[in-house]
């Protein structure tokens, strides 16, 4: 506890310090913001690895004038293991804005920046260690505010406010059914304390379910699970990259930890609560990834696929609850371990994928993948690593993606391959859209290294691109190490895993904690593809000898003038995809005049590919319901004596209110 | 240690035999002589020996291409059983790592296509993960009735012996297993219907089209694991249709042999008798082998 207070002063120290040089001294205002952030978050990971390694749980309790209990803290296994991913993540994230904040558009206001971005991070430790309600729900608002400010950080530009008001009203209108959850929760248990939570799992089923719904839509709204979305694919691009990866990364998981924290207390539910989150998540999955294939903003891109492995998470984690309550202990471990060993590879990879994406944006000037193109030759480090994050969202051996995944397809395979009947169904039909999830993942992630990373530059910014400083290389250095040792060492994942599962599910991390042969022979697998990957290239030395290779151009089928302009575009790599695969409610919407007259003419060709959920459903909901409530308008007089007369009635009606009880 | 050496020797030594067995049942159809038996062996051969050289776009993913996709196949070949003679790597779960190790090979394909900046390969990178992606429910599928019958997740156990007497309880769903493993054999392996491996035209290729600018040892080597790929997964498909061990561990291997062989003249003859489908056609087949394999599973779960 102590480091962690000690982490907590150093984030506040960070944000006091970073305002004061103000705008003239950046540079020094940069020093104190990620050097603050940097030492904190050190300190921190000191406190999450001792939290995870200790068994049992650290409390702190500081009486406050507030109402509904103290201000109590608690570090055991769960908040550990999401303080594990928070520092790493938030440390990579703070050694590459102090590099990342220095050119470029975001140089003018890197102090209040990193304010933001200290109070970000230590709102975010607050709210996984909080065990007090009304301190939970104020560090929650605390990390939306926060994350609102980091989000319109590029407040000129029209699309980061736009971004910025989508993602508060979202924020906020979820943030209302956690209201609702704790104020129901404190006046059936009488405190908003965690440790008097307790008196929920008396509740009747139907109560239960309540409060289970009122958890869903309220962390759902801030873990962007499908159809709560949509304010994910714009806030997450709109932020400093590596906002971005702390928001992509960790912000989102701070909901599943909120779900996984409170609905521990409820009693064990259902079959159907697990049935709903694993509906939700294949659904969320497989619309997020399909999304993500049609983006040709690299950022938007990421966000989408940030959408598709949150669903998945759900997915193990509703088997989990389902599995639980139908009596299969193993698969419920299994897809436990499964889903939080996954959460915690997301965080590592999809940060890694985002900061490279910054770096991308950093040499070529743009977020658009048409825009980029043979950035591998000019960034050689930034390329590397964002193939290795690539290899890893993909679930590809030997990066630590497939440890997750592989958990999952085991607990549905476990459950499968044993029941009959419709029982049996489900957990099947889940194994195949998963595969089909993971393949399109695939073409997601090829598209992105082939037409950003690969070929020809497609603009003369990006034929200018220049490799990115060491600050900003070695924190993705970290991450991409990161992601391979989990990838070689899976038994450290599964440990820590079996930590957090301990505190939410005694019976699985029992489970967990015999399972010590799978890890090993993933791990083991790992190695022998790095070893028969180095046999072939040592072969491929001999045979190639000691001459120099000679270099020719690219075979154009005989043309004589090829043009980066000829080259396959991000829209061309999904065509096939989109034409085949994709439903026509997701289609893109594409505008090209093809007409075919005697004469050349200029041609223009448009693409957007808008989220229907936002565009079919949410706007023309929220359009509606202005058309609705502007007919109120005519209250709102402008006049001083009639807004008196409002006060004066409502206190009489409240007057009668309390007289009546 | 044996079933290693054994299973390496069959699998570096006999796999180059594949395509000369399909090239030459395809010219004895067409009325020609066609190529050796073995001109694979000679192409290889002379590759390894040749000079190489590369597009001034590429990087060293354009190399890596490759060589991931020589390691690949050898190391997913440990997790396969060949006919009667045991994989020598086997775990549960491996069936899952199996499927994904593949995908690795595909990720590097597919980026290395990219890199030389040509929109002809480009467009076989595309196909390719695209064709990938709906053949690899279909997999899973199938392998999950294996699963089912034999009761363990390892590819050994599920292609071991238990598969004899699960002809005998559940013979329609393992006669689409087989079906429907046959046609991923032959969409992973680029084979018509689904890809011409000898088209003339870049615009209709899939597989060759992302291997143009690759030159000497580089192109052996695709060559090679492509060859490799071919064998391991026909020899799952191999292994379904002669369940059977006769104990001699030489016996058993020349069955083995045997088979592989008249797999490659099956799909000889697939080549011969078949037209290769149009392009948007492809996928709609793929997603019907899906539901194919899913319905062998259904038969199953009752």
């Amino acid at each position: 506890m102590t480091l962690l207070f000690a982490a907590f002063f150093l984030f506040i120290l960070g944000a006091l310090l970073a305002v004061i040089p103000g705008r003239t001294a950046a540079r020094a205002a940069t020093l104190l913001g990620s050097g603050s952030a940097i030492l904190g978050c050190l300190f921190g990971l000191i406190a999450a690895g001792q939290g995870l390694i200790a068994e049992g749980a650290e409390t702190f309790s500081l009486p406050w004038s507030m109402p509904g209990g103290a201000f109590s803290l608690r570090l055991d296994g769960l908040s550990a293991f999401f303080l594990l991913l928070l520092f790493i993540v938030g440390l990579a994230g703070a050694l590459y804005g102090a590099e990342y904040m220095k050119g470029g558009r975001e140089r003018r206001r890197p102090g209040l920046h990193w304010t933001w971005y200290n109070l970000l991070i230590l709102s975010m430790t607050l709210v996984v260690t909080a065990a007090n309600g009304l301190l939970f729900l104020f560090a929650w608002e605390c990390m939306s505010l926060t994350s609102f400010f980091l989000v319109i950080n590029e407040y000129d530009l029209t699309e980061a406010v736009e971004a910025g008001w989508t993602y508060l009203l979202a924020t906020h209108l979820g943030a209302a059914f956690l209201f609702a959850f704790f104020l129901s929760a404190g006046a059936l248990s009488g405190s908003l304390e965690f440790a008097s939570f307790q008196v929920l799992s008396q509740l009747t089923a139907p109560v239960a379910s309540g409060f289970f719904l009122l958890l869903l839509v309220g962390f759902g709204s801030k873990a962007g699970i499908f159809p709560f979305h949509v304010w994910l694919p714009d806030a997450h691009p709109a932020a400093p990259s590596h906002v971005s990866a702390l928001m992509s990364g960790v912000m989102v998981k701070t909901a599943i930890y909120g779900l996984l924290r409170l609905s521990a207390f409820l009693p064990v539910g259902p079959a159907w609560w697990g049935s709903l989150l694993m509906a939700i998540g294949i659904i969320g999955a497989l619309f997020g990834i399909t999304m993500a294939a049609l983006q040709r903003d690299i950022k938007r891109s990421l966000a989408y696929s940030t959408v598709e492995n949150i669903g998945i998470i759900l997915l193990a984690l509703g088997f989990w609850m389902h599995s639980r309550v139908n009596g299969h202990p193993l698969a419920a471990a299994f897809a436990l371990a499964g889903g939080l060993i996954h959460l915690l590879n997301h965080a590592l990879f999809k940060s890694l994928l985002f900061l490279g994406a910054g770096s991308l944006m950093h040499g070529s000037g743009s977020r658009n993948l048409n825009r980029m193109g043979g950035l591998m030759r000019r960034m050689p480090v930034t390329g590397l690593l964002i193939v290795c994050g690539g290899l890893a969202i993909s679930a590809l051996p030997p990066f630590n993606g497939l440890i997750g995944e592989w958990f999952i397809y085991r607990a549905l395979l476990e459950s499968g391959t044993v029941l009959s009947g419709l029982a049996g169904f489900f957990p099947l039909v889940l194994i195949g859209l998963l595969a089909l999830v993971g393949g399109m993942v695939l073409i997601v992630m090829t598209r992105i290294i082939g037409i950003a990373l690969a070929g020809e530059p497609r603009s003369p910014e990006a034929a200018k691109a220049r490799e990115a400083g060491w600050p900003m290389g070695s924190a993705m250095a970290a991450l991409a190490l990161l992601c391979l040792t989990g990838g070689l060492m899976p038994v450290f994942l599964l440990q820590v895993a079996g930590r957090a599962a301990t505190l939410i599910d005694p019976s699985a991390a029992t489970i967990l904690a015999g399972t010590t042969m799978a890890p090993w022979w993933l791990g083991i697998m790992a190695i022998l593809l790095l070893v028969c990957i180095l046999a072939a290239y040592l072969f491929l030395r001999w045979r190639q000898g000691r001459t120099p290779v000679p270099a020719s151009a690219t075979w154009g089928c005989g043309f004589a003038f090829p043009s980066s302009r000829m080259s396959y575009s991000a829209e061309s790599f999904t065509e096939l995809p989109q034409s085949a695969m994709f439903c026509s409610c997701l289609q893109p919407s594409t505008e090209d005049g093809r007409e075919i007259g005697f004469f050349p003419e200029a041609r223009r060709f448009a693409f957007a590919a808008p989220d229907p959920m936002l565009t079919r459903v949410f706007k023309p909901f929220f359009r509606w319901a202005a058309e609705v409530c502007s007919g109120f308008r005519g209250l709102q007089a402008g006049q001083l004596h009639v807004y008196l007369l409002y006060i004066f009635s409502a206190t009489i009606l409240l007057l009668v209110w309390v007289g009546q009880r | 240690m044996l079933e290693l050496l054994l299973h390496l020797f069959l699998l570096l030594g006999l796999s180059p035999l594949l395509p000369g067995v399909i090239g030459k049942t395809k010219a004895l159809f067409a009325g020609r002589t066609g190529p050796p038996f073995l001109q694979s062996y000679y192409d290889i051969w002379k590759l390894f020996g040749k000079g190489l050289v590369i597009s001034r776009t590429t990087t060293w993913v354009f190399r890596a291409g490759p060589v991931v996709g020589l390691a690949v196949p050898v190391l997913a070949a440990l997790l396969v059983p060949f006919g009667a003679i045991s994989a020598p790597l086997s775990f549960t779960g491996d069936l899952i790592f199996f499927v994904y190790l593949f995908g690795l090979a595909r990720f590097f394909t597919a980026s290395a296509a990219m890199d030389t900046g040509s929109s002809f390969e480009g467009m076989g990178a595309a196909r390719e993960v695209t064709f990938s992606c709906l053949a690899e429910p279909t997999v899973f599928f199938s392998f999950i009735v294996l699963a089912r019958l034999s009761g363990s997740l390892a590819l050994d156990t599920m292609f071991g012996p238990a598969l004899y007497t699960a002809w005998q309880s559940a013979g329609p769903s393992l006669i689409l297993v087989v079906a429907c493993l046959f046609v991923v054999v032959l969409v992973e392996n680029c084979r018509i219907p689904f890809d011409d491996p000898n088209t003339h035209l870049e615009l209709t290729m899939i597989h060759e089209v992302m291997v143009l600018d690759h030159s000497g040892p580089d192109f052996g080597m695709i060559l090679y694991g492509a060859a490799m790929k071919l064998f391991v997964l026909g020899a799952l498909v191999v292994r379904l249709v002669f369940p059977g061990s006769t104990g001699n561990l030489l016996l058993d291997t020349l069955l083995f042999a045997g088979g592989m062989l008249l797999l490659a003249v099956v799909i000889g003859l697939v080549e011969s008798t078949m037209a290769r489908l149009r392009l948007l056609r492809v996928p709609q087949l793929l997603v019907g082998t899906m539901l194919l394999s899913f319905f062998s599973l259904i038969l199953l779960l009752r």
